[in-house]
């Protein structure tokens, strides 16, 4: 019997190494960059120098293609194309891979179950205790409809085992009507937590922040090297006391830029996979399919707007000259 | 019991403001391609760019409506 469909907006740490944490994120983001780097390896060996490229050479020389023709007629010279395609196409690349790689059967469903102790409920149970000694020869159990309305949906929380190891007859009935409400089968250590084996990269706020902090950043550097010193004109301007205003305005709208584009891609990712969660919770014949769909052309679209947003920015910081 | 509330709000009333503004952005940008059809490629990049701005900030809302109910 399922307690409702597994939504988590942390990641879950599968292991640690040396003190990193590797959570299933971060094992997916990594699946997807190895089979990039084998791809353009194979590519790579395999390079025939013909005016009729077939098989592998024709799908990858098409992917490069489009993408280069999309960064020449943004950015205009050849020169500067050349110095933003790798970082456009890179982005693309990464991030549609990663978007559609949680549409894959097996990612996000095929898990492990983890022992973990009652979670979030310290305080709340301990008052249970005592309201369950006050009325211990009336009632066996209590309702906890406090605890009952919080485990539907399992979130990870940071647990402690202290309640798990009293000793009184009645806090082992409170705990395990606790379990049996939620219910599950486990029975002295509190419920069984749902870890999926991999979750798509981009639905993790970390790497979607990464992602936009290394945007953000080559946006600055593409500036100083396309427009030398003049682009710090951009920001501390001081010639009058409302450009100077303005300035300030542009510093905070790049830190605003990073937050948008990594929540951007995060809500959009995350939020699809919450969707196809609950809807295959409540219909899984035919229904989550136009869903599918719909999450398919998302996350192409998602790929192709932070790419695209990318390049547009690269463009006009390497536009600035002085006035 | 008010968070269930406060997670609808916040996605409902969030979600009005970019519906209006993708509606007019398409509009206008439809209305370009019809009067130069010739420039439809330059005008649809720029629309889909400005169409992907206004959903973000439908977006945050919808990240504040989940971090409300799941957090």
């Amino acid at each position: 019997m399922s307690a409702g469909p597994h939504v988590a907006i942390n990641a879950e740490t599968l292991f640690t190494v040396g003190g990193v944490h590797i959570t299933n994120s971060l094992l997916t983001s990594l699946i997807v960059s190895a089979s990039i780097i084998l791809f353009a390896l194979i590519v790579r060996l395999k390079l025939k120098p013909t005016s009729r490229p077939t098989g592998l050479q024709n799908f990858a020389e098409w992917i490069v293609e489009s993408l280069y023709n999309l960064t020449y007629s943004v950015a205009g010279n050849v020169k500067k194309s050349r110095f933003f395609f790798p970082f456009v196409a890179t982005f693309f690349i990464f991030i549609i891979l990663n978007n559609w790689l949680g549409l894959m059967p097996g990612v996000a469903t095929v898990g492990i179950k983890e022992e973990a102790p009652v979670e979030k409920v310290t305080k709340e149970t301990k008052v249970e205790v005592k309201q369950v000694e006050e009325v211990k020869d009336e009632t066996g159990t209590v309702e906890e409809i406090k605890v009952e309305h919080e485990t539907p949906i399992e979130v990870k929380k940071e647990a402690t085992v202290e309640e798990t190891t009293e000793s009184e007859p009645t806090t082992h009935e409170t705990v395990t009507s606790v379990a049996a409400s939620a219910g599950e089968n486990s029975h002295e250590t509190g419920h069984t937590k749902f870890v999926p084996l991999l979750r798509p990269g981009t639905s993790d706020i970390n790497t979607t922040l990464a992602l936009a902090l290394i945007s953000v950043f080559m946006v600055q550097f593409v500036g100083l090297r396309f427009a030398g010193l003049a682009y710090l004109t951009k920001f501390f301007n001081f010639s009058n006391p409302l450009m100077f205003f303005v300035g300030i305005l542009e510093i905070i709208s790049e830190l605003a830029k990073i937050i948008s584009f990594a929540f951007r891609l995060f809500g959009n990712i995350f939020a699809g996979e919450v969707l196809l969660a609950v809807i295959s919770f409540l219909v899984p014949l035919l229904v989550p399919a136009p869903f599918y769909g719909m999450e398919i052309f998302v996350g192409f679209i998602q790929a192709l707007v932070f790419a695209m947003l990318t390049l547009v920015f690269f463009n006009m910081a390497a536009q600035h000259h002085k006035h | 019991m008010y968070t269930d509330l406060a997670a609808a709000l916040a996605i409902g009333l969030g979600a009005i403001g970019p519906g209006i503004g993708i509606g007019l952005l398409t509009a206008k940008g439809l209305e370009a391609i019809g009067r130069n059809p010739e420039a439809a490629g330059k005008i649809q990049t720029n629309m889909i760019l400005g169409i992907a701005f206004a959903e973000a900030v439908a977006i945050y809302a919808l990240v504040v409506a989940l971090i409300i109910k799941f957090v």
